[in-house]
């Protein structure tokens, strides 16, 4: 029962605003929503210390699609990993929700805006706490649809609406693995059930499958597969592209569903597909490379973008790449570990931001902020929090979950660990450099704005400040709190994240040599040191380099190209094509050879016999005629003989 | 009740309403008026009375139900023979259930011969019932040529500017179809001596001849579902039909093509199915890809809908010839959907057409600022559209993909691959008549929906929750007799497994 409160009653709060919300006016559209998130909120904490450890069980609601073998239910699978995912979720969303009522205070659509984030928590949870593929697809959209209507809140804005579109469109491209996976799993196991799988999966380690017209390792396909959607939903290297745009959504979207879960999904979906990625060693090769390569591609673009929305959705980016590589080399446990430390901390981020953003009369290019950190303290504290715990300061939430990522990696023998390693040390790197560079542009130095903006500088009002402590003091103690996911013997899960007899990679973590475990923190060092030097003690560096190194600069600003390349090779095509096929294929050559030819010589005929309206009738009827003349004709034959 | 003739009053009763129209007398309002509530009681009590053949149908048996058969022309062994099954079950009340919802939404935008609308669209009802209900060939066959002629009429004179090239153009592409269906009729009476539908489907026809009839056969039902490239019809009737006939047209006409699938060429053909499904396959792929993108190209919100029904009949022909029970019963969902959800798109550019008197895209753009209860209803219909899951376009969509996946992967990678197209032309065209800036003048004073039109979605909005939220309450009805239709065909009901 508590389950299901926790999960329904975002949606009720949804369907509350959202619907009557025009009746019963912006207050209590805000006073539902947050109430209702705030009873979520307590249950999952009640959920998360009643799961920890604990054997799983299931939650039945009712039948959903039920043809043959292929059954999928409406049901809650409740175990640590859902118990984590869902007190991550209940909770960043109560905060948000309650952040929102500041941050959109002068908006005209207040219920519609809490409708929606309602509306997404309630996906979200259903997306963690599926039974099955078809349930997980269906929070997968869900989140998906919630995502693209709150990037398009602002719907009078052509970029916003674009970005929504884009959001949604290079998701589906993922959702065709997602979607081949969940067939692809039902080919296997003739079962879309999770139990099922999981429990046939070590059964089915080495089996070959034929599927476009080549031979398969069974379980490697279908984990491919399922990465596929993982690396749409997470936006990692190559489907990354709608992240940075969906920044054109209000901040407190960006930080609840762009930073601290949404994104995270893909994650989820890697662990909570553990056992059967755990019998895939090609695929987690796939995992640790595409993760480790997001991960510095993105801190690379981080450091020369100047919307301080956009550095953090690149860090985001980044740090989802840590996330995947840590699962890839087998410890899906700090994969975890790290989504929940992250989400405090890049959601501070976020919302610190948006409060910056509040501050400075909506001016987000951090080249028109500086020395602003006088008149908002709290802000500028939250910041360095969450920045600190960002870039793996000791004792912070980061420091705890991205060391033993790292040292994971070199622990590990995944034929890319070692690769994986040494992006994530040099990806640290440019993480503290770009964090140091955000606070420093923005906060210090002079001010850079103009005298009318300067004017309205103004700290935010408790609403908006009180979230920002409550996960400040997330991102500085959650690390420790949490620190027991990632013990070698795996209590805290009790099967619920599944790792194969010969991964030690948990246990082997801590044996790793002292330079190992100093090297994230030489990186922070230098990281944070160098940008300390170039927007500090030296401000004219940065152009200097930039003009120094002037084609990588360029290819980091405009950030790989990824959006022209696309650009040339889908989109216009596409749009060429189908003008294509329409003016060409249907009217040049069906159209012309089929009825219009046919037509064409009909038509004197029926004009000299018919009124042009009544001509096809009578066409019809004739034909008709035919018919059963034929008919008569056939049965006179038969009658007969 | 079980005595009554059921299937037989809710065929014909749309029938007798339409005479009781046809004497309707007096001034024009007044007739226009009475027609208007006749049709529309008609129409209500037949689809009440369709929800009693829901009530007494028997989901466990797979044969047909509430059976009638009376002598019809003697000595031929052709009778008046009409029953139901789990496949014809949910389109009779589709059928009814549409009629009912189009009067409702015509009520104020029709004003041109109310009489003769009314008339159109109940004698449309009681062909609808009967195509699918008729369980002897010649039945089937007058009722399914027939169901044209109010649609041509529907068309050419309620239609719009270029009425008569597209209602030529549906006959040409009907006309051969018609001629080769009705001499696979011929030949089947030949060989099996009946034109009974149960008995021809027990009859084992040669493999060679098996090609012939079913080629013939898919002339005529390729045409309708329309299966690409036979599909250039539909963009053009869709354009020119009132917004009533394309709700019909799309919600129950193009099914005609799927129907005849499933109850003609697949149990009484299984051998010729099985080796034309390549062909199948092949122009379905064609049909979700092309049509696709076409769609997404176009200037006009009618034809961009009717694109997209072609994109998505080729799924439901992909979902029939897989042939498992997750392929036929995914088909057949996404067929009853595809009626709810692409019949609900027309009408809602029927409403923005009745007030700007334009289809064109352009003409519209932040409509979302006067009409947020419009917006609302087209954003549902529009992602049911897009298959997402919670509405009723999702089920059939990932039960047809999955089900093909287990019979040919390659076909299950390109279907799936329209999932992206569909998404993108539905979202870019809701992009651009709802979202942006208000601009144009005579938008910034349009209204939103009336009360009939609010009356007209809701039970629309009510199905696609409901089929896309609990569709086992719909699955479960057909499941026996797709069961029994896979056992004819000689595949085995469980899934192959291309194991090694």
């Amino acid at each position: 029962m508590l389950y299901i409160i926790l999960v329904f009653a975002p949606l009720l709060g949804a369907i509350v605003a959202g619907l009557f919300g025009r009746i019963i006016g912006d207050r209590a559209s805000q006073l539902v929503t947050c109430g209702l998130m705030g009873v979520a909120a307590l249950c999952s904490v009640i959920g998360l210390f009643s799961t920890i450890g604990a054997e799983p069980f299931k939650v039945p609601l009712f039948t959903w699609i039920n043809v043959a073998t292929f059954e999928a239910d409406w049901a809650l699978r409740i175990d640590a990993l859902s118990g984590v995912m869902m007190f991550v979720v209940s909770f960043i969303s109560c905060l948000i929700h309650i952040y929102s009522i500041g941050y959109m205070s002068h908006d005209k659509s207040i219920p519609r805006f809490m409708s929606y984030l309602s509306l997404f928590t309630f996906a979200m949870l259903m997306l963690v706490t599926s039974d099955n593929l078809v349930q997980l697809f269906f929070g997968w959209e869900g989140v998906g649809v919630a995502s693209y209507l709150l990037i398009g809140f602002w719907y009078t804005k052509p970029s916003a609406c674009a970005a929504a579109i884009k959001a949604f469109l290079v998701n589906r491209v993922g959702d065709i693995g997602l979607m081949l996976g969940i067939a692809s799993c039902y080919l296997l196991f003739d079962s879309v059930q999770y139990d099922v799988i999981f429990g046939a999966a070590g059964a089915m380690a080495g089996t070959t499958v034929i599927v476009f017209g080549a031979e398969f390792d069974a379980l490697t396909l279908t984990a491919i597969l399922l990465f596929i959607g993982a690396m749409g939903k997470s936006a990692q290297l190559g489907l990354h592209t709608w992240l940075p745009d969906a920044m054109e959504g209000p901040t407190p979207v960006s930080a609840l569903i762009h930073a601290a879960t949404m994104v995270t999904a893909g994650v989820f979906l890697v662990a909570r597909f553990s056992p059967v990625f755990e019998h895939a060693p090609t695929a987690l090769a796939l995992v640790t490379f595409i993760g480790a390569s997001t991960a510095i591609f993105a801190a690379t673009i981080g450091l020369t973008q100047f919307d301080i929305k956009r550095v953090i959705a690149y860090s985001t980016c980044s740090q989802l790449g840590y996330m995947f590589f840590a699962c890839g080399v087998g410890a899906y446990s700090a994969g975890i570990f790290h989504l929940y430390t992250h989400a405090f901390f890049k959601a501070l981020l976020f919302l610190g931001a948006g409060s910056v953003i509040h501050a400075m009369s909506d001016e987000q290019d951090m080249r028109k902020m500086g020395g602003i950190w006088r008149k908002i303290p709290v802000t500028y504290t939250v910041m360095w929090i969450g920045t600190l715990a960002l870039v793996g300061f000791p004792l912070t939430a980061g420091y705890f979950s991205k060391d033993a990522i790292i040292e994971a990696a070199w622990a590990s023998h995944n034929s890319f660990h070692l690769y994986a390693f040494w992006m994530g040390v040099t990806a640290a790197v440019l993480t503290a450099f770009y964090s140091g560079r955000l606070i420093f542009m923005t906060f210090h130095g002079e001010c850079r704005a103009s005298e009318h903006v300067q004017s309205h500088i103004h700290e935010s009002p408790l609403v908006m400040t009180a979230p920002l402590g409550i996960l400040a003091l997330g991102a500085l103690f959650a690390g420790m709190a949490g620190v027991g996911m990632i013990a070698a013997d795996g209590g805290w899960w009790n099967g619920a994240i599944f790792t194969g007899p010969d991964n030690h990679v948990l246990h082997d973590l801590h044996e790793v040599g002292f330079w190992v475990k100093a090297a994230p923190f030489i990186a922070m060092v230098i990281g944070l040191g160098l940008s300390w030097l170039f927007y500090i003690r030296m401000p004219e560096m940065p152009a200097r380099v930039a003009s120094a190194f002037r084609p990588l600069y360029l290819f980091f600003l405009n950030k790989w190209y990824f959006d022209e390349l696309y650009d040339r090779i889908f989109v216009q095509p596409a749009k060429a094509i189908g003008y294509g096929l329409w003016r060409g294929g249907d009217m040049g050559i069906i159209d012309r050879f089929g009825p219009d030819g046919v037509a064409a010589s009909a038509w004197s005929t029926a004009k000299r016999t018919a009124r042009l309206q009544t001509g096809f009738v009578y066409h019809y009827a004739f034909a008709m005629l035919i018919g059963v003349a034929l008919l008569v004709t056939w049965y006179l034959l038969v009658g007969r003989g | 009740m079980s005595d009554w003739p059921l299937l037989s009053l809710v065929t014909f009763l749309p029938l007798v309403g339409a005479a009781f129209i046809l004497l309707i007398r007096g001034d024009t309002a007044v007739v226009a008026q009475n027609s208007r509530s006749v049709a529309l009681w008609t129409a209500l009590v037949t689809f009440l009375l369709s929800l009693l053949v829901l009530g007494n149908f028997d989901s466990s048996q797979a044969g047909f139900q509430l059976v009638e058969k009376r002598s019809w022309l003697l000595g031929f062994g052709i009778d008046y023979h009409m029953g139901v099954d789990g496949i014809s079950l949910w389109f009779v009340l589709l059928s009814t259930l549409l009629t009912v919802i189009v009067i409702i939404g015509s009520w104020h935008s029709v004003q041109d011969r109310v009489k003769e609308y009314m008339i159109a669209f109940l004698v449309m009802d009681t062909l609808m019932v009967g195509v699918f209900c008729a369980l002897d060939l010649v039945l089937f066959y007058i009722f399914f040529e027939g169901i044209l002629i109010p649609m041509y009429l529907i068309i050419g004179i309620w239609g719009g500017a270029r009425r008569i090239y597209a209602s030529f153009k549906f006959f040409l592409y009907t006309l051969l179809g018609s001629v080769l269906f009705l001499v696979a009729i011929l030949v089947m009476y030949l060989q099996a001596g009946t034109t009974d539908i149960p008995t021809l489907m027990a009859t084992e026809f040669a493999p060679g001849l098996q090609r012939w009839l079913w080629l013939a056969l898919f002339a005529s039902f390729a045409v309708k579902v329309p299966m690409w490239p036979f599909h250039t019809w539909l963009p053009d009737a869709h354009v020119e039909a009132p917004t009533a006939g394309s709700v019909l047209l799309a919600g129950v006409l193009l099914k005609l093509g799927g129907y005849g699938f499933l109850r003609f060429s697949l149990p009484m053909l299984p051998d010729a199915s099985a080796y034309f499904a390549p062909l199948v396959y092949t122009l379905s792929i064609i049909a979700v890809i092309y049509t696709s993108l076409v769609a997404l190209m176009q200037t006009d919100m009618k034809k961009l809908i009717a694109y997209s029904s072609v994109a998505h009949m080729g799924i439901v022909t992909i979902g029939i010839f897989t042939p498992n029970a997750l392929g036929i019963q995914g088909s057949i969902i996404q067929m009853l959907s595809h009626g709810i959800v692409s019949g609900a798109l027309f009408m809602v550019v029927g409403v923005v057409y009745d007030r700007i008197h334009s289809r064109d895209i352009e003409r519209y753009g932040g409509l979302a600022e006067r009409m947020p209860a419009y917006a609302l209803v087209f954003m549902i219909f529009m992602l049911a559209s897009v298959g997402l899951p919670g509405t009723s376009g999702f089920v059939g969509e990932v039960l047809v993909l999955v089900g093909i996946f287990q019979t040919n992967s390659w076909v299950a990678l390109f279907a799936t691959s329209g999932m992206v197209l569909g998404a993108a032309y539905m979202l870019w065209l809701y992009r651009r008549t709802i979202f942006g800036a208000l601009t144009k003048d005579d938008l910034k004073l349009i209204k939103d929906m009336r009360p009939n039109e609010v009356i007209a979605f809701a039970p629309l909005l009510i199905l696609v929750f409901a089929m896309g939220i609990y569709p086992a309450f719909f699955l479960d009805p057909m499941a026996a007799s797709v069961e029994n239709l896979l056992v004819q065909i000689g595949a085995s009901p469980a899934t192959d497994l291309a194991l090694h």
